[in-house]
């Protein structure tokens, strides 16, 4: 029997996470600069978990353990979700989180390569709509440069929620620009006084707008190695971009301009890490493009008419739904064939 | 003038790939020509198509060039001896094919004399165009890209129209082979003089010669050759990406003609012939000498690799050994490329019309595949399908034998080029999976045929039965009528009207029988038919369309379905008493009688357990 080709290119699964994981390393840093080190014990915390569980299901499933746990998709999905999540955020948080993501949205699914949904993503909206309180309390990068919270401070927060005397509640756990702006839209303030607060950057929040643009930057490294196609990031960034300039333009007191809709939040890492999840989204470039724009509009209509801080989430989920519809109804014209 | 605006430009396909070339080492050394001094094993099908009808016995003596098979049918290809000496045998032996089967073979043991029958060159240039091509069935030449379809019926020209353009095939673009590369670096002014024969037996108006850029001294061997013949040829060299050397594909990069998926490159009037083709057809022209050699790459682990003109049965072992022998950890010989060659099942296997490039492979050259992880859908194998199909849909497909969905996903017009394997992180082996489905699919196709066929059989049954009651009713109510017999008379049922299409035969029932009045039953009868007819002609639609959805199968498999379609067509038409002349058209209809080698060869791989093939896409 023919075996033909007997030649491949192909970086295999494991280095396509690899190059993920590494990608993802710039916007760690950034966030290490910005908040401290507590959100390593998250990353380590999530891919503890990850693997663990991912094992552990595996062996119930009687499914090969070693090389699905070195494929790297457990830790890639444990990394997102704990980069979504807020970065002190207490332990069992991040485990309970992980252990949904992998054993819920992807293992009961069948593993690797069958989960219709993002499982990073289907992990976090659990935890928002169980724990609304503590996902939407961030640390706020201002208040955090003006007290010393160290690394052993952190850890010991992340794992007893005790604080050292002279740090205030409010340095860990703030409103993210996002939220304030949201919320100071409903008390009639307009978009420039908001803006004008102290938690907000020139392009997003201060301090996490560093965090964006470093995710930019690995995403952008993605780009590059042709991990992934440029289809949904654009597509994604643009109809964000669109749809917030045309809202920031009708009524700029109302509307925060584009470039605050793009550096704040998830959208970044959306854009390159999680839109662009292979499994769960489309594989038609049109596809792609229509499923990443859908994400645009949702995230855009969650954000600012919603009731959550930011709609990522619940944007991709909704738009996982859609992919089998959407790759039905895009595909390309088959050499020799009429459309 | 289109023609000219074209040529400015080249036409990109979707994806391909970039393989390692590994070209270099093959090409050091000008082509050598190998002597026949062990037994030739001659598989007598060594071509797409039917198996040709022997000509000798054991223990004839034959002479070089002397018919030993003659080409049988609509597709097939002569056999000749490529050495003087004796048949020793006709038995099964195994051939070069994927399958490991054995299949007839012809052995013949040299006499050393490597005598030659007399030959008889064609005078091309003044005989009749028809009597060219047909003469060209008694060659034995066939595509010698690897597809290994029968030259003379490519040459054909009836009831096609017009071919304006001759493609000629230099394209190569499987790694590691070059066969044609130094073919042309050697021989171009006779390709040259092939390509004008070609050229002239199609009445096509141009001829371009599609060649990739990583072979520029074929390409300035072939220019120099084109200025010194003073031909219109036009040597375009285009980028090296795999698969350009698949015809369809090559045709669509030198005009923009994109062949309609159920219809060959004639049909948009246009003929591609590979170089070393067109080069046997010039030889057998001009000298009479029939296909009993071809240039073949040794390449891989062994000590001197390099290019031979081999005569064909010649054991591979022995070309290996003219190739300075395997080196240590060889571990399996590869005929055609790595992207579409396949394992032999031994290196004693004749080299074939088909062979055009052995690699002696070691397990660190062609590395076991890394066990398949799930698919990730990350599509970047629909990037690559050079047909823009979806590789990932077409295996889920293929993987749940969902083969309704793989078929409405066009499985069949995949060319099992490999790139889609080639680029996929999860190393699934999608290729193997579209050579199941299609096995599958064309089985199951074949299977339905045969059910229809067996229940056409009985309908026609019943229907005879029904009419000959009928006829005996006729009669009999004639002859009734005839004899005036008294009113009150009523013969019992005997012109029950037909109940054939149910297949159920019903008891004559009397009581509902009243009058059979002599005009009644012939309106019957007439009406009878002329449903019969109708129903006729519906089927014979219905199998050309469904002949239609595997057309791209191998032509082998294609003549046989072509076969049961006009069996099916004309006992229908049999039955509706249609004449001859539209039998013959439906089974035209069908279209599939004789498939050129452009539409996938490679399936042959999976359908027909015997027909040699290594469809490269050269
Ligand atoms: S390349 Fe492989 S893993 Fe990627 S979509 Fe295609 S089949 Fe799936
Ligand atoms: S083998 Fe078939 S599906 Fe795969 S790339 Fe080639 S044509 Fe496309």
């Amino acid at each position: 029997m023919s075996r033909s080709p007997y030649l491949s290119s192909a970086p295999s699964v494991s280095v396509i996470m690899l190059k993920v994981l590494l990608a993802l390393l710039p916007g760690i840093a950034a966030y290490v600069w910005v908040y401290g080190g507590g959100i390593l014990i998250s990353l380590a915390l999530a891919s503890l978990t990850a693997l663990l569980a991912e094992a552990a299901v595996l062996r119930l499933r009687q499914r090969p353990v070693l090389p699905f746990l070195m494929d790297g998709s457990a830790i890639v999905t444990a990394w997102l979700l704990a980069l979504a999540l807020p970065p002190l955020a207490p332990w069992w948080l991040v485990v309970v989180g992980t252990l949904f993501a992998i054993v819920v949205a992807k293992q009961l699914y069948g593993g690797l390569g069958y989960n219709p949904f993002n499982p990073a993503m289907i992990g976090y909206a659990a935890l928002l709509i169980s724990f609304p309180v503590l996902m939407t309390q961030w640390p706020s990068p201002l208040a955090l440069a003006k007290v010393s919270l160290s690394f052993a401070d952190q850890w010991h927060y992340i794992f007893t929620r005790s604080l050292p005397l002279n740090v205030p509640v409010d340095a860990i756990s703030s409103a993210t620009p996002l939220d304030y702006l949201k919320t100071q839209l409903v008390l009639q303030q307009s978009v420039s006084d908001i803006r004008n607060t102290p938690i907000f950057g020139w392009l997003g929040g201060r301090g996490s707008e560093l965090v964006a643009l470093a995710t930019l930057l690995g995403g952008l490294y993605l780009l590059h190695q042709r991990i992934i196609s440029w289809h949904i990031p654009l597509a994604f960034l643009a109809t964000l971009t669109l749809l917030s300039a045309a809202f920031h333009l009708l009524a700029p007191e109302l509307h925060a301009s584009p470039q605050f809709h793009l550096f704040s939040g998830g959208a970044m890492l959306c854009a390159f890490f999680i839109a662009t999840d292979p499994v769960s989204g489309p594989t038609t470039p049109l596809a792609k493009l229509v499923f990443a724009a859908g994400i645009g509009v949702l995230t855009y209509v969650i954000r600012v008419f919603g009731g959550y801080p930011d709609g990522i989430a619940f944007a991709v989920i909704l738009m996982n739904i859609c992919v089998p519809l959407l790759d039905a109804y895009t595909q390309p014209r088959v050499f020799g064939h009429e459309k | 003038m289109n023609a000219l605006v074209n040529l400015a430009k080249l036409f990109k396909f979707n994806g391909g790939v970039h393989p390692p070339q590994h070209k270099q080492a093959s090409t050091t050394q000008p082509i050598r020509v190998l002597q026949a001094n062990l037994p030739l094993v001659l598989p007598l099908r060594q071509h797409v198509g039917n198996i040709p009808h022997l000509r000798v016995q054991v223990g004839e003596h034959v002479l070089k060039g002397q018919l030993l098979a003659e080409a049988e049918g609509g597709i097939s290809a002569a056999i000749h001896a490529p050495t003087s000496g004796t048949i020793t045998a006709i038995q099964d032996a195994l051939i070069p094919h994927p399958s490991g089967l054995p299949d007839r073979c012809v052995t013949l043991q040299p006499d050393g004399l490597d005598e030659w029958t007399a030959l008889t060159p064609i005078d091309w240039q003044h005989m009749e165009k028809r009597a060219v091509v047909a003469s060209l069935r008694q060659s034995g030449i066939v595509g010698l890209g690897g597809a290994a379809f029968p030259t003379h019926i490519k040459l054909r020209s009836d009831g096609r129209s017009g071919i304006h353009t001759l493609v000629i095939n230099a394209a190569e673009c499987e790694p590691y082979i070059t066969c044609d590369d130094m073919v042309m670096r050697e021989r171009a002014a006779d390709i040259l003089r092939g390509i004008a024969i070609t050229q002239h037996l199609l009445g096509a108006e141009r001829c371009l010669i599609g060649i990739e850029d990583n072979k520029p001294e074929a390409a300035a061997a072939l220019r120099a050759a084109c200025h010194a013949a003073d031909s219109s040829a036009q040597v375009i060299v285009v980028p090296t990406i795999y698969p350009s050397g698949d015809a369809r594909r090559l045709i669509h990069v030198l005009t923009g003609l994109e062949i309609p998926s159920h219809q060959r490159s004639v049909d948009v009037g246009v003929q591609c012939f590979n170089v070393a083709t067109v080069l046997a057809i010039y030889r057998y022209m001009s000298f009479g000498e029939p296909a009993l050699s071809r240039i073949v790459t040794v390449t891989g682990n062994v000590a001197r690799p390099g290019n031979f003109e081999v005569p064909l049965g010649m054991p591979v072992s022995a070309l290996l050994e003219a190739a300075g022998g395997v080196l240590e950890d060889t571990s399996e010989f590869i005929m055609g490329g790595p992207m579409m060659g396949f394992s032999l099942p031994s290196p004693e296997v004749p080299v074939t019309k088909a062979t055009n490039c052995i690699i002696a492979s070691t397990p660190s050259l062609f590395p076991p595949a890394a066990p398949a992880m799930p698919c990730i859908r990350c599509a970047r194998c629909a990037d690559a399908c050079p047909v823009s199909l979806q590789p990932q849909e077409l295996y889920w497909f293929a993987k749940s034998d969902n083969f309704d969905k793989a078929r409405d996903y066009k499985l069949f017009d995949c060319i099992e080029c490999g790139c889609c394997s080639y680029v996929c992180p999860s190393n699934i082996p999608l290729v193997q999976y579209y050579r199941y489905a299609k096995s599958e699919i064309i089985a199951q196709d074949r299977a339905k045929e045969a059910a229809n066929l067996a229940r056409e059989r009985n309908d026609f049954r019943l229907m005879r039965i029904e009419r000959e009651k009928q006829e005996r009713a006729l009669k009999h109510a004639q002859k009734a009528a005839g004899a005036k017999a008294e009113a009150s008379k009523i013969e019992p049922g005997k012109a029950e009207p037909s109940k054939a299409e149910s297949g159920v035969q019903h008891a004559a029932d009397p009581a509902v029988n009243v009058a059979a009045s002599p005009a009644s039953a012939q309106a019957e009868a007439a009406k009878k038919a002329a449903i019969a007819a109708a129903i006729a002609r519906a089927k014979a639609q219905k199998a050309a369309q469904a002949a239609q959805n595997t057309a791209a199968v191998t032509p082998a498999v294609a003549a046989e379905m072509a076969a049961i379609d006009a069996r099916r067509a004309e006992a229908a038409a049999r039955a509706a008493n249609i004449n001859k002349d539209d039998v013959a058209e439906a089974a035209a209809a069908t279209h599939v009688a004789d498939q050129d080698s452009t539409t996938s060869p490679a399936s042959a791989q999976t359908v027909s357990s015997v027909a040699p093939n290594s469809k490269e896409p050269s």
